[in-house]
């Protein structure tokens, strides 16, 4: 825990991918463990919508005294009451989630919260490893379980990615007993999502392999044929050590052997 | 008619067969029948004017290179007048040509490894798609970063490149790469940018590019006209419909890539030199290093696969840890006890996805090659040059693995001696 560190989490209502019900969002509840492990009770945990929302109090169940709440309907947007709620405040960290799980889940909020308030992002944090001298060394997830360092300056923005610590559970008594800040700041309704179109999601269309050979001896070829790569060079005759320089050469050609 | 013309390339090496010579070669009662049969021979006679018969003309060889002799006449393909000529040549796809483009849509491709990936290729295609719906002389621009070892851009549809190679794009350095993308919009002002919905940047990148541009973009969007556009949102759940935006990001398969035609890949250029933003928040410390045996064998950048050819384990586990590379292991290996199961690569195990895959004395079970159908580069240390995976492999070496090992972990060692002294010398 690192002392004096104003860090805002912002939380979102989830969905159970399976049964479709409200839940707490997976990458919020990361966000707000990693900001309890950054700033322990002193964590300010933020979410535009409805204050009657009982999934809210899962994330209070983590362990928060107060979670502030920006009133507003379902159809307005979260991105104006977000920007005045923290513009006039001393914070270091904004830590979201890379995609929300209900609405339109662009991801776009926590770049358009950092382009507003002329922030840094950091996207796909995985664990923030020190804040000191108004700077934060980030761990960033990579794909493939690739990790990279980055240091951003203070006040920064952090969507934080499914590898960051998981969150802990939620207590039930705790989560009621939370006290509610309900704030009503300006509304404004998203006017462009009012014209879309929302379905249920239609299952994609696999696609098909279409074989394209024109005549019959081509078709039994592509039918028959075992998977070649498009000849390789073999090595025979050379010594042990040419051999192991021409796999070690195209690994570092590769960027495997860093 | 023009169809069969002589002239259709694709049918100058068909096998033409003529039934009637076929038929007379058969019928030994046809009048013609020693003429067609002595047609390509001609009689010869030796020098005290016996009949000689020479053994090479007889019989045909076969398709897989074997020659056949055909003493029953059941089939008479040596007299047909043809043969095939090798390997069916490689057709040249028709060049579309796209000259002083109105407009322009630009593709911001992942090129991860420095190459196109099929992501990539799906949202060129779509590109040419809403170029098809729209303007025609709508030229196709790919735009990508760093290092490129690409060299099918042609055949992948790009119409115009624009290749940012130089060191500040290197490694992670999402706002200098916007800021080119930025100089882009405003000296080209495409009609769409279209970014790969992915985790390898592609959604950062373009996230970052609307917010500057005050545009709001289409994430995971899949069905996608010049009108329309279907994306999912509520984490999958739901299919939202709208007007498509100038921003897009694409997921995987949101079109078919480019199949018929070639693409001129022009260099296009930036009008002016393009300038480092200065004041970057944002240091890259570069890649740390992870326990390369923590990462998950399906999703593993490297992988050093062991089979039956291994018989000093010790050296196989100290070379993959030298590599760095994630361990995998053949049934057989597995089997005897070598390796836990967690770690078998193929069918009964783990469908790998690495880019680099070492196989070390593994001769290539079809469960095996199913379990590696998509790796990028395979490498082969094999005794058996004839093995399937030798076949497979991109670069095979034919040698104990033993030796090659041992060298291999020599080399590694070395490379990351030298690396860090020149770190030392850099700090100092």
């Amino acid at each position: 825990m690192l002392p004096n560190i104003n860090v805002v989490s912002l939380v979102s209502v989830g969905r159970h991918p399976q049964s479709g019900r409200a839940r707490r969002a997976e990458q919020d509840g990361r966000a707000v463990e990693l900001g309890l492990n950054l700033a322990g009770n002193t964590l300010t945990v933020v979410h535009a919508g409805n204050a009657q929302e009982p999934v809210l109090r899962q994330y209070a169940g983590m362990g928060l005294p107060s979670l502030t709440v920006l009133a507003q309907e379902s159809d307005c947007d979260a991105l104006p009451a977000l920007v005045s709620f923290l513009k006039d405040k001393h914070i270091d960290v904004v830590l979201t989630g890379v995609r929300a799980e209900s609405g339109e889940s662009s991801g776009m909020l926590p770049y358009l919260l950092a382009e507003q308030l002329g922030w840094p992002l950091v996207p796909r944090v995985a664990e923030i490893l020190n804040i000191k001298e108004g700077e934060a060394e980030v761990l960033l997830a990579l794909p493939r379980g690739q990790r990279r360092a980055v240091i951003v300056k203070l006040p920064f923005i952090a969507s934080v990615d499914n590898a960051a610590q998981e969150a802990r559970q939620t207590a039930f008594g705790p989560g009621l007993r939370a006290d509610f800040k309900v704030l009503t700041l300006e509304r404004v309704v998203d006017e462009a999502a009012s014209q879309w179109q929302i379905n249920i999601a239609k299952p994609r269309p696999k696609r098909l392999k279409v074989v394209k050979a024109k005549t019959a001896a081509d078709r039994m070829k592509a039918a028959t044929a075992k998977p070649v790569g498009g000849g390789g060079k073999i090595m025979k005759d050379e010594t042990a050590a040419e051999k192991a320089q021409a796999i070690f050469d195209l690994l570092l050609e590769e960027k495997v052997v860093r | 008619m023009s169809h069969f013309s002589s002239k259709d390339s694709s049918l100058d090496n068909l096998l033409r067969r003529d039934p009637r010579t076929e038929w007379i070669a058969r019928n030994r009662l046809h009048p013609l029948h020693s003429s067609v049969v002595s047609a390509g021979q001609g009689e010869v006679r030796g020098s005290s004017g016996l009949l000689r018969k020479n053994p090479h003309v007889i019989g045909f060889i076969g398709p897989n290179g074997i020659k056949r002799i055909d003493r029953a006449n059941l089939s008479s393909a040596g007299l047909n007048s043809k043969k095939r000529t090798g390997e069916a040549k490689e057709t040249q796809r028709p060049l579309h040509i796209v000259e002083n483009p109105d407009a322009y849509i630009m593709v911001v491709a992942d090129m991860i490894g420095g190459r196109l990936t099929s992501h990539d290729k799906d949202i060129l295609g779509l590109a040419h798609q809403l170029v098809a719906e729209g303007n025609q002389n709508t030229a196709v621009v790919l735009v990508c970063f760093g290092e490129s070892k690409e060299t099918q851009f042609d055949l992948a549809g790009v119409d115009r490149l624009i290749h940012l190679s130089a060191d500040e794009f290197e490694g992670f350095a999402p706002e200098v790469r916007v800021a080119a993308l930025i100089q882009i919009e405003t000296q080209y002002r495409p009609e769409h940018w279209l970014f790969p919905d992915s985790v390898h940047g592609g959604s950062d990148l373009a996230s970052r590019l609307a917010a500057k541009l005050g545009e709001r973009p289409a994430a995971q969007a899949w069905q996608v006209t010049a009108s329309t556009t279907t994306s999912r949102g509520a984490s999958g759940s739901q299919d939202i419909r709208r007007e498509t935006p100038r921003i897009l990001m694409l997921m995987e398969e949101c079109a078919n890539a480019i199949e018929d035609t070639r693409h001129q890949v022009l260099p296009l250029d930036l009008s002016e030199e393009f300038i480092v933003p200065s004041g970057s928040c944002l240091l890259d410390k570069g890649q740390i290093e992870v326990d390369s045996n923590a990462v998950p064998l399906a999703e593993a950048e490297f992988i050093l696969s062991a089979g039956n050819g291994i018989h000093n384990w010790d050296q196989f586990h100290s070379a993959a840890a030298a590599l760095g590379a994630t361990e995998g292991a053949s049934r057989v290996a597995v089997d005897d006890g070598f390796m836990p199961r967690s770690r078998q690569v193929g069918a009964s195990g783990t469908w790998v996805t690495a880019r680099v895959y070492l196989a070390v004395g593994i001769s290539g079970a079809i469960q095996h090659m199913q379990g590696i159908g998509q790796c990028d580069k395979v490498v082969a240390i094999n005794t058996d040059a004839g093995c399937d995976m030798v076949k497979r492999a991109d670069l095979a070496v034919i040698a104990d693995s033993e030796a090659i090992l041992e060298e291999l972990t020599k080399l590694a060692q070395q490379y990351s001696l030298s690396k860090s002294q020149e770190e030392k010398s850099d700090a100092a």
